[in-house]
This record gives C-alpha cells, structure tokens and sequence, in this order.
C-alpha cells in the first residue's frame, strides 16, 4: 500500500475570476479510499474531476502515476483515462434500457463481458430492471444503474461524487458495501466526494477536508474524527461548522 | 371541384403519366440531393455550436436564426445572382459551377434554404441535453469521437425534427427554385413550380391534383422518418 | 404560394356553400394591392386628401394579365379611376388563362385580357355580360444582338421556319398566357409543331422568361411592353422581327357575369368599361410610353376612339 497514484502540489482550477479549487498538497495511493469531505460549494466536485483527468487544472503540478498531467505537460492519454472510471452526482444515463446502459463503457472498449454484466446487476440489485428504459427509473435505481455502469469497467481507480445523496437507508448500504467489495476484493483505489461525515467514516482508510478549496487536512480515518489536528475539522466533524 | 381534383389526382397517379413521373422525380431528385447535403453540413454545425465555446458564437448564432426566417425567393435571387452569366460564380465558366436553369442551381439554393434549419435545430437539440453529459461520457473511456456520436444518438429526436424541418422548408418551396430553376419542362420542372403554373393556366383541378400528389410525397416522407424516430419517441 | 393557397382556401369555401369571399373577408386582404396606391398623382388633384375619397363604395377586383401588370400601364391610369367613383382597384395579375378562370368562378367583376380565342368561348359560354375592344400592342421576336440563326427583318412566317430549321433554342412560356396563345398560333399558322424540340417550355411569366432568354441568349417571342421596361433595366437582347401584322395583340375588357355570385360589382365593373373605353381614358392610353421610353406602349382601339377618330 505504498505506491503512489496522484501527487498533487499547488493544484489550482480558476473559472473566470473565481478560484475554485486551491490545494497545496494531495497525495493518493493505490488501494486505498479516500473520502473528500466538506460543505456544498468548497471545490469537491471540481477537484474530483480534475483527478478524473477530465478538466486541464489552471497552474500547479498534478501526476498521476508519475506523470505530469498539468499544464505544461502530457495530455492525458486514452490508456491512461481508461485506468480510471469517474461517477457523476447526476445519473447522466442514457436514453436506452438498464442493460445498454451498463454496457455503453464496455463497448467503447470494444468489450462484451455478459457475465460481468450479470454480476454486477445481481450486486447493485437491478437484474429485475435489467430491460427497463432509463428514463423510467426512480431516483435511487438510476444511481445504482450509473454506479454499475463504472464498476462494471473494473478500472484500478474509482472516482465517485456523492454516490447516495438523497437515497434511502436501504440504498446507501446497499452501494456502500458494493464500494466495500471492490476495494477488498480487486484492490481499487476508490475517491469519494460526500457531504456526510458519517459516510467518510464508515468507508474510507483516509479522509480529507476541503473548504473554500483549499485542502484544510488529510488524515487516517480515524485520527480525523478523534484527534484532528485543525480546530476546523474538529468543528466540521462534531457539526457545528457555520457554511 | 374538390372532388373533381381528388379524382383527377388519382387518375394522374394510376395513368402514370410520364410527364408527372418526371416532375415527381426531379422533385424528389432536387429535395433529396439537397437535404442530404444540407444535413451532412447543418448536422455537425449544429453539434459543433452546442457543444463548443468560441469568439463570436453569437454571431453565428445570430446569423443561423436568420437564416432559419430567411425568404426563400431572396435566397433564390441571390443564387440567381452568382449564377448568372455576370455574375461573379456564372463568369467563371467553370464545370463546378451549377449552370442557371439547371437541377444544379436549384439544390445550391435548397441547400442555402434548409440548411439553417437543420443546424439551427440540431443546436437546440444538442444544447437539450445535460451539460455534463459529455464529461461522463469521457469519465466511462470514451474517446472524442465516441463521445459525440453518443451524443449525437442521444439528441437522435430533435436530429431528425431538424432534417424534417428542413425538409418541409423545402419540399414546399416555389420561389427559388422557379427564379434559378426555371420551370422548364422535362428538365426543371418541380410540383411546386408546376402547380404554380396550372394555377396560373387556370387548370385548378389539375393544380389541386398536384397539390395532393405533394401532400401524399411528404407525408410518405415524414411518416417514414418518423417511423426511424419511432422507438425514441414510444420510450 | 400565398396566391394559391388563398385560392385554394376560395375554393374549398366555396365547394362548402359558404361565402367566404364577402368583401369585407379577411382573407381578400392577401390579394396584391399595388395598383391601389398611386404612383403618379395627377397635379390637379393635388387634394390634402389622400386616401380614398369619403365615399367609398367598394372595391372593384380586376383580373389581368401580368404584362398589362408588368407595363406600368395600369399604375397610370387606374388613379384616375379610383377618384372618379370612389372605390379601389385591386389587380389580380396573373396568366390569362387563370383571369379568365378566376371570372368563371366569379371570384373577380372584370377582366382585362388579350387573348381573342380564349375570350370568344369565355363569352360564348355566358360568363361574361359584355366584352369590348380596348386596345392593342404588338409582339416583337426578340434575340441575341449576334442573332447567330440570322432571322433580322424577317417576315413573321420566314423568321420561325428559319428558327425551326435551324434547331436552335427558343423559350416558350407554355402556360397558356395570351403571349403563349399567340406563339402557339403562330406556330401552327406557319406549319411548325408548337411541341418541337427546340421549343423550351418554361412555365415562366415574361418578365421572367426575358431574364432566362438574356442569360440563355436565346429566342423568343415578347409583348413590346414588358421588352421594353426590361430594356431599361439592362436587358441586352434586340428587336429582330417586328410590325407584321401577325404581331398584334388585341386587348378586349369583359364584365364578369353578375349571376355567378351576389359579391360581384356588376354596377361598378360596368363603369369601368365605359371608362376605359370613353375617348379621353383611350387617349391616355395613346400617350403611354411616351415620355419613358420614346414611343408607344399600347395603341388605343375602343369603337368610340375609333369613331373619334373618324375610322
């Protein structure tokens, strides 16, 4: 559990006038998962997909994998890109049935792994809505359908931005132990945004706090919840922080 | 007089008359050739101003909106101008040149027509989708083109509304293509133009018939791509 | 497209028993209105006002062909009218076949055309009350200024055998307008098939058929009129066969039977033919052209100018 996958030093992402994300250091290895938390509007979701490769950052320095993907270095490239599978907050599914939809990121890869597909219905509770059409999902099927559409792929790394939000308890257990079990049984290194604090803590090996896009602290699990060592953690832990 | 048409029609259409097999098949000739042109350009821009951010998008925008409400006839006039033997593409006397008076000049300005529409349309349907779609698509592996392909089969309903719009601007048209066309016999002939004509011969019934022959070739047309449209618009 | 669709609208309204054509209707509102405005004001009627006089009777819809249009004739002398009795000429020009069709389906009150054949079984089928001799102007073959067939100062009948024989192209507006009715017979007066091959048809109306015979420089058969006013705008094509008597084009007036339908201004399409046959509207007429293009468009020939005139 020692190889390194991201190093991030200065990391910074501008849109127009506003500086949204402000990161002075950020080191992720293989294997683990890492929970970003922090108020709505701190830059989670932006330096989720900064990570995904998806957005060119504004300065700094990020590598993945010991290479430079900030500006002045490569562009990603599309093996690199495949190594990693990102879940938008939205379930942005497309317009065919639970099946296709699943299927769509196996196909770019000129892929046809029925059996994976099964699996992973079966895992996230969809087989009866497999020849269901997208559009008519509720909120909590869709997210399932968008979570097995990037598991499916088994990328080494998986960036997931709020994967329960506004779900019912069944739902949240029900994708929470699908993480579990593809970061135990495949060693994924699994990234993920959440507004819940207790979430971070029943998932993740290490957790991060983020406000105002800078990266307040990074820490074991653990040691973030009993003994951070900013006053501003231990206020958004226990909840009393004013956002 | 309706019923009269309505059975002179028919009549044309069992007789199979060679001279309205002719002015069916140039008009479909001419739409045809048009659309397929006007969607293989007006496609991709639309695609292209929906996604994409640039210097003077609006203006482009702006320009595309006004083609979209453009009169035909003026469009018609203004091939009619390059066109003409002093004209500045008519000069030139090149064999790339559409002549006047040719089914050549009638789908240089059918495209000019339609093509607005189709872009125009394609951009409403393309901007209808979400916008981070595009990144998920990137975020599962897809490589650019992937990605706009998808796109473009997500936004396949409001695609295909912008090819019938710009079918419809100009399986209708008569302006421009009487002005560039010429309304020759056996060689420019259109249904439009030909209904202008009777008209103006004073044949109503037999322009009425014409008219019903156009009616029952749009519909034909529409119905068929709504049919490919089908399975989108009954999910 | 609009001409037509309000036509179709006329018609299925019709075949319906309604009276969609009242003269208040709205949808008479899409018929061409330029001849309504006056163009030249005549000095002495200077009047501060504008409009239509406080009378107004109706409106009077006069269907015509579209070189009468095309000659500016009637924007000058339709004023003149139009103040005299206080209604509004709306013009309905198109082919003369479609003004003779229009009459027939009582969707106008009088119509001015030149096509003698066509108006004899017009009359002749009782849907008209009364026709006259108006005027007439004349028809000019006209060509490339080269004239590569060599038919210059040809008679009508050695031109058209020359053309014929010589294959080469000749546009034919093939729509059944008094112009296409007189080449049509002059076509068979000399022996030749109006269908030949050489002969283009063009469905087009004159002012469009000039412009296609210029950019073609080919042949064709033109009232003096519409070549004339497009002469002025840069046309390049010459006069090659005029003045034979072949040529003439007689315009006749008819009023629209009044039993077709109650909308028809039977009183009012009656003064227009006195009008424009009385002495000083002819004379008028005989001064038309003048000035703007150096001679003659029409010449005057109602029985009174001719009496007048002591012929």
């Amino acid at each position: 559990m020692s190889e390194l996958l991201y190093r991030a030093t200065n990391l910074t992402k501008r849109y127009e006038e506003r500086t949204v994300v402000d990161v002075a250091s950020l080191e992720i290895e293989r294997g683990e998962i890492l929970a970003l938390v922090g108020p709505s509007g701190a830059g989670k979701s932006t330096l989720l997909r900064l990570l995904a490769l998806l957005e060119a950052p504004t300065s700094g320095s990020l590598q993945f994998q010991g290479v430079e993907v900030a500006m002045g270095g490569a562009r990603p490239s599309l093996a690199m890109r495949r190594q990693l599978t990102m879940v938008f907050q939205r379930p942005l599914l497309l317009n065919r049935n639970v099946t296709a939809n699943i299927e769509y990121g196996l196909r770019l890869r000129g892929l046809k792994a029925k059996e994976r597909v099964a699996q992973v219905l079966e895992q996230l509770g969809l087989t009866d809505l497999a020849r269901a059409n997208a559009r008519n999902l509720s909120g909590g099927e869709a997210q399932r359908v968008s979570l097995a559409r990037a598991m499916v792929l088994e990328t080494p790394i998986l960036l997931l931005d709020e994967p329960t939000a506004n779900l019912d308890p069944y739902n949240v257990s029900l994708i929470e132990n699908a993480i579990r079990s593809i970061n135990q049984q495949r060693a994924a290194t699994v990234v993920i945004v959440t507004h819940n604090v207790f979430q971070a803590r029943r998932l993740a090996h290490r957790t991060a706090l983020l406000l105002d896009g800078h990266l307040v602290e990074t820490l074991p699990t653990e040691a973030f919840f009993n003994a951070p060592d900013d006053a501003r953690t231990a206020a958004f832990v226990r909840g009393d922080m004013v956002y | 007089m309706f019923g009269k048409s309505l059975i002179e029609a028919l009549r044309l259409i069992l007789q199979a008359d060679t001279a309205l097999a002719n002015v069916i098949a140039v008009s479909l000739q001419v739409v045809g050739i048009s659309l397929v042109i006007a969607s293989a350009l007006g496609i991709p821009l639309g695609i292209f101003l929906g996604l994409k951010r640039f210097v003077g998008k609006r203006l482009v925008i702006a320009l595309l909106y006004t083609g979209m409400g453009f009169p035909p006839v003026v469009v018609g006039l203004f091939v009619y101008m390059l066109l003409s033997r002093s004209g500045p593409l008519g000069q030139l006397g090149s064999p790339l040149v559409p002549a006047l008076y040719s089914t050549g000049a009638m789908i240089m300005a059918q495209i000019i027509i339609s093509f607005p529409l189709v872009a125009g349309f394609t951009m409403a349907a393309v901007l209808g989708l979400d916008s981070h779609l595009r990144l998920q698509l990137h975020a599962l592996g897809a490589t650019s083109w992937q990605a706009l392909w998808t796109m473009l089969v997500e936004a396949r309903v409001g695609v295909l509304i912008a090819v019938i719009a710009g079918f419809g601007s100009i399986i209708s048209e008569v302006g421009a293509v009487m002005m560039v066309g010429g309304n020759i016999e056996g060689s420019t002939r259109t249904l439009t133009t030909a209904i202008v004509l009777e008209t103006r011969k004073g044949e109503f019934s037999m322009a009425m018939a014409l008219g019903l022959i156009l009616l029952l070739i749009s519909f034909i047309a529409n119905a068929a791509m709504l049919r490919l449209q089908g399975k989108a618009l009954d999910q | 497209m609009r001409k037509l669709s309000v036509l179709i609208v006329c018609v299925l309204l019709l075949s319906l028993g309604l009276s969609a054509c009242s003269p208040a209707a709205p949808a008479e509102t899409a018929v061409p209105e330029s001849a309504a405005e006056p163009t030249k004001a005549p000095a002495a009627d200077a009047e501060p006002t504008k409009d239509l006089p406080q009378h107004t009777a109706g409106r009077l819809i006069l269907a015509t062909t579209t070189s009468t249009q095309d000659s500016g004739l009637l924007d000058d002398i339709l004023p003149d009218f139009e103040k005299e009795f206080g209604v509004k000429v709306d013009v309905i020009a198109v082919g003369s076949g479609e003004a003779m069709r229009l009459g027939q389906a009582g969707d106008a009150d009088v119509l001015l055309v030149h096509s003698p054949k066509a108006e004899k079984e017009y009359m002749d089928g009782g849907h008209g009350t009364r026709r006259e001799d108006v005027m007439y102007n004349d028809f000019v073959i006209i060509g490339p200024a080269d004239d590569p067939v060599g038919i210059k100062g040809m008679s009508v009948a050695d031109a058209l055998r020359m053309l014929a024989d010589s294959g080469a192209e000749f546009l034919s507006r093939a729509d059944k307008s008094g112009t296409n009715a007189k080449e049509i017979a002059l076509w068979e007066a000399n022996g030749i098939d109006p269908n030949s091959a050489f002969i283009v048809k063009t469905g087009l109306g004159m002012g469009d058929l000039l412009t296609m015979a210029q950019e073609k420089q080919a042949y064709t058969l033109s009232d003096r009129a519409t070549y004339l006013s497009r002469v002025k705008g840069g046309l390049d094509l010459v006069v090659l066969v005029e003045g034979d008597k072949a040529l003439f084009n007689p315009y006749g007036v008819i009023t629209v039977n009044p039993e077709k339908n109650d909308m028809i201004q039977a009183d009012l399409a009656t003064k227009f033919v006195d009008w424009i046959i009385s002495v000083p509207v002819q004379e008028k007429i005989s001064q038309y052209g003048v000035e703007e293009y150096g001679g003659a468009l029409f010449t005057p020939d109602s029985a009174l100018w001719r009496e007048s005139k002591g012929q």
